[in-house]
């Protein structure tokens, strides 16, 4: 079966993105497939490369990374979320002018098209909410 | 059929009662994260309504994590692989938060 994902809550401040990453590792252990991992609203801040959490805690954002690694994932963060919020790939930065960005190499910022494509390519989209 | 996987407890959003009034015979109901507080014998009078088709199902490790005991019997207790196959049995999931 064809999974979708959507998180919408921060990590550290919601339990989305962590039990997102649960249920994906149980979904790809079971031999289905991810289409897509959409990041949207202040779920944008799992993008981050730059969190950095004590070493005893789980880096969220790392965590999906290297999932991402393993499985091919496509991570994809709301462009228009994560702006707003400082969530910036190197163009972004570029465009806004700001010093430095912040987007993992392993997330992409695109639009809203891309959760339609999602829901209509997947047999399952599960939304965990913040 | 309806998954719905509810993440609020009744007290700190109106998810669980919104979707209460939207489950349909057939459907299941999935507490999850703060979700799995509503299983506590205090809230079982929400659930009495709810037609008898209708499956109730908690993430154990979410109980766990927040360490509940002498929950709603109603409830059966599930990992996330259970999740992963409840999601693939019901033809849509729907998240309520």
């Amino acid at each position: 079966m064809i999974f979708s994902i959507v998180i919408t809550g921060a990590p550290y401040s919601s339990q989305a993105s962590a039990s997102a990453l649960q249920f994906s590792r149980s979904a790809l252990k079971l031999g289905h497939s991810i289409h897509r991992v959409f990041f949207y609203a202040d779920g944008v801040h799992s993008g981050s490369a730059l969190a950095a959490p004590p070493q005893d805690e789980t880096n969220i954002p790392a965590e999906w990374a290297e999932l991402a690694r393993e499985h091919e994932l496509d991570l994809v963060v709301c462009i228009a979320a994560a702006v707003r919020r400082g969530v910036l790939d190197e163009n972004e930065a570029r465009r806004y002018e700001k010093k430095g960005h912040n987007l993992s190499p392993n997330f992409n910022l695109s639009g809203l098209g891309q959760l339609v494509e999602a829901g209509i390519l997947s047999d399952r989209v599960v939304t965990f909410g913040a | 059929m309806t998954l719905h996987l509810i993440n609020k407890t009744p007290s700190e959003s109106s998810a669980l009662s919104s979707s209460l009034s939207a489950v349909s015979e057939g459907d299941a109901l999935l507490l999850i994260e703060n979700g799995v507080y509503a299983a506590m014998p205090g809230y079982a009078e929400l659930f009495t309504r709810l037609p008898g088709s209708v499956q109730c199902y908690l993430l154990e490790n979410d109980v766990q994590a927040r360490g509940l005991k002498d929950l709603n019997q109603e409830f059966r207790h599930i990992d996330y692989d259970e999740f992963v196959e409840l999601s693939c049995r019901y033809s849509k999931v729907v998240s309520w938060f």
